[in-house]
């Protein structure tokens, strides 16, 4: 009896150990979830705390950040290097050297494929072009770039600096004399204005955070596209705008095609004849703007640069009235607060917010799709690229061969045209996502120009004529022609072209 | 009775009466008989839900059906296991935060809905659907996915 007491004595102590112990793990979840509750119910009272004053002139983010934690840290996130298929970035390491202290870069697209060195032969792009990083390191990729060989002014700031506060300094007050004044200075003496890349004041009003235009280069950008496109007079984005255009002309304040005004430096938006790329570049045509003079061919250059808003505005995600920022700063919950995400990156790296608050298919099909977008958007602009690479053997060839001027002059516009509309699909950071069928379009276009380029200089047509199919000449080989076309690569999915330019008769 | 015992029942008893008290105040304070009510604006209680709930409101289901219709079983002890077990991955998921921003059905709460399609549009659906259960069976809310709420 005493062992069967001993034994039910121990069976006792046993059940009272687990029950006191799976009690403990009880009330350890439940008070879990009762702070949880608490803490959720306190957030969503309060959706922000003002812990400083904000005004104009608060150009530090870090005190924006005190107010608003949440989105300060999120848009502290944007140091991230991530690649995705076709843009994103990683980080390479680099020594750092009086010239360059980054001890972190990103790949060299030149160096990837050395037909872009070739395309801006001559100009600051083919001595150092990198992948994009994020927000965060704007300033400091534009500070150390290699295309500083060539001089640069105060005018690259506009888009790589918070700018709002500097300028207003620089005018006085007054916003655009102050653009006017940092336009013209040179690099380095304008790049000690300023101090953080794109910050809060950039797009938010410090007093209601609403979302405000503060770059003088959209500002006057949209103006004369809305006379151009509605005609409306004096469109002022701050007061006319809805809230939904907002959300990407906040964007467009820089990611956007631009040239400097030959006359003052003053950096402008080419929108007088609209914003698709055909149109920009018929803008160029009629006022004989150039960026540069090719090294090799002397044709008249122009250099596109990231035209995402311009691109975006021809697909069918603007037709259905979605904002930059739905996909780029989707809406994430933090805790019991629903803030737009600060962390502006790729879609693809974020596709549950970015893309399945509409698409309800799962994260995996949503990325093949947006993929064989790019995959087909990049396939077209290899062959562009190999076919622009022909033309300016063609041009080099017919130049040593004693070619009619006539003919010359031709080609060398058809390189322009064809470049300029090549780099714009090239340029723009989606790979065609933005518009796919704006971007094959504006590759036809290129192709086109590159056709006709060669035609002239086999003494069968001009580059002068329009992009018109009706307008061309119909090709049909010419025994004997003076300068005959190499063979062209052609890159599909399964033969992807070759990264270097076929060496043709050079 | 060996020594130790009395104190070993002493706290195991006051142990778990922590965890009945704290567990009852949490019942109450997190609202806990209002989920087993009808009332749509219960499961709003988590914020997370508000998205769906202000949907539904201008959903062209609003009038003839609430959250429980389509969202649970239609009988008694399904619902009820429906809740229990939905309020269990809910409060999980919400306290340690580890859900997708776009929360996203469970294929056992997807078949509740379609289930749910059937119940009340039966006539209609049985001329149509020839294949019933099953793999194969006609998938109401992929073409009809917005009427309950858009979101």
């Amino acid at each position: 009896m005493a062992e069967t007491g001993q034994n039910s004595t121990t069976k006792w102590i046993v059940i009272l150990l687990v029950t006191a112990i799976v009690a403990v793990g009880v009330t350890f979840g439940v008070t879990a979830l009762l702070v949880d509750i608490f803490e959720k119910q306190q957030e969503a009272q309060n959706p922000f705390y003002r812990v400083v004053d904000l005004d104009d002139d608060t150009e530090d983010p870090a005190v924006w950040g005190k107010n608003f934690p949440l989105q300060y840290d999120q848009y502290r996130k944007t140091t991230d290097m991530v690649r995705t298929k076709f843009g994103g970035s990683e980080a390479l390491p680099h020594t750092p050297d009086p010239y360059d202290p980054r001890m972190v870069v990103s790949q060299s697209k030149i160096e990837l494929d050395p037909r872009l060195k070739r395309m801006w032969a001559g100009y600051a792009f083919a001595i150092d072009f990198r992948e994009e990083r994020g927000h965060a390191y704007m300033l400091e990729d534009q500070t150390y770039t290699q295309r500083h060989k060539k001089p640069q002014f105060g005018n690259c700031l506009h888009c790589h600096a918070s700018v709002y506060v500097p300028y207003k300094k620089a005018g006085h007050g007054d916003l655009m004399k102050g653009f006017a004044e940092v336009c013209k200075l040179p690099y380095a003496e304008a790049r000690k204005l300023v101090e953080h890349p794109v910050a809060c004041i950039d797009c938010h009003d410090p007093k209601t955070m609403q979302l405000r235009i503060t770059r003088p280069g959209f500002l006057e950008g949209i103006r004369n596209y809305m006379k151009f496109a509605k005609g409306i007079e004096n469109y002022d984005p701050n007061t006319m705008a809805t809230r939904q255009e907002m959300r990407s002309f906040v964007c467009g304040q820089c990611h956007v095609e631009y040239y400097f005004r030959p006359e003052d430096k003053r950096l402008t938006y080419p929108w007088f004849k609209g914003l698709q790329a055909d149109q920009i570049l018929a803008y160029y045509d009629e006022s004989g703007f150039k960026d540069w003079v090719h090294e090799e061919t002397g044709a008249p250059m122009l250099k596109t640069q990231h035209p995402e808003f311009e691109m975006w505005n021809q697909g069918i995600h603007a037709r259905a009235g979605v904002a930059c920022a739905d996909c780029h700063m989707p809406y994430m919950r933090v805790g019991a607060m629903k803030i737009s995400d600060h962390h502006v990156r790729s879609p693809l790296l974020n596709i549950n917010n970015a893309c399945q608050t509409c698409h309800k298919v799962p994260e995996s099909e949503l990325l093949a799709r947006a993929e064989r977008i790019q995959e087909k958007t990049h396939a077209m602009r290899e062959v562009a690229m190999d076919a622009l690479m022909t033309l300016i053997d063609s041009i080099k060839f017919a130049q040593t061969a004693g070619a009619d001027e006539a003919a010359l002059t031709a080609a060398r516009t058809a390189q322009r045209r064809a470049t300029f509309l090549l780099d714009f699909v090239e340029a723009e950071n989606s790979t065609g996502f933005h518009a796919d069928q704006e971007a094959a379009r504006v590759l036809f276009l290129a192709l086109d120009h590159l056709r006709q380029g060669q035609m002239a200089l086999a003494g069968q047509g001009s580059a002068s004529g329009s992009a018109n199919p009706a307008a061309a000449t119909p090709p049909s080989p010419t025994p004997g022609a003076s300068v005959s076309v190499p063979e062209t690569p052609v890159a599909t999915p399964d033969n992807p072209a070759p990264q270097n330019a076929p060496t043709g008769q050079t | 009775m060996p020594r130790g015992f009395i104190p070993l029942t002493i706290i195991a008893g006051v142990v778990t009466g922590i965890a009945g008290g704290v567990g009852s105040y949490t019942f109450v304070y997190a609202k806990g008989f209002s989920y087993l009510s009808n009332d749509p604006a219960v499961c709003a209680n988590c914020h997370v839900m508000k998205d769906y709930l202000d949907a539904w409101h201008k959903s062209s289901h609003h009038a003839v059906a609430v959250c429980n219709d389509c969202h649970t079983p239609h009988d008694l002890f399904g619902k009820y296991l429906t809740k229990a077990l939905n309020g269990w991955h809910h409060s999980v998921a919400f306290t340690t935060g580890h859900f997708p921003d776009n929360i996203q059905i469970t294929p056992r709460n997807r078949a509740i809905t379609e289930a749910a399609c059937r119940y009340c549009h039966e006539p209609i659906v049985q001329q149509i659907d020839r294949f019933g259960h099953g793999p194969n069976a006609l998938d109401c809310i992929r073409c009809h996915q917005t009427v309950g709420h858009m979101k």
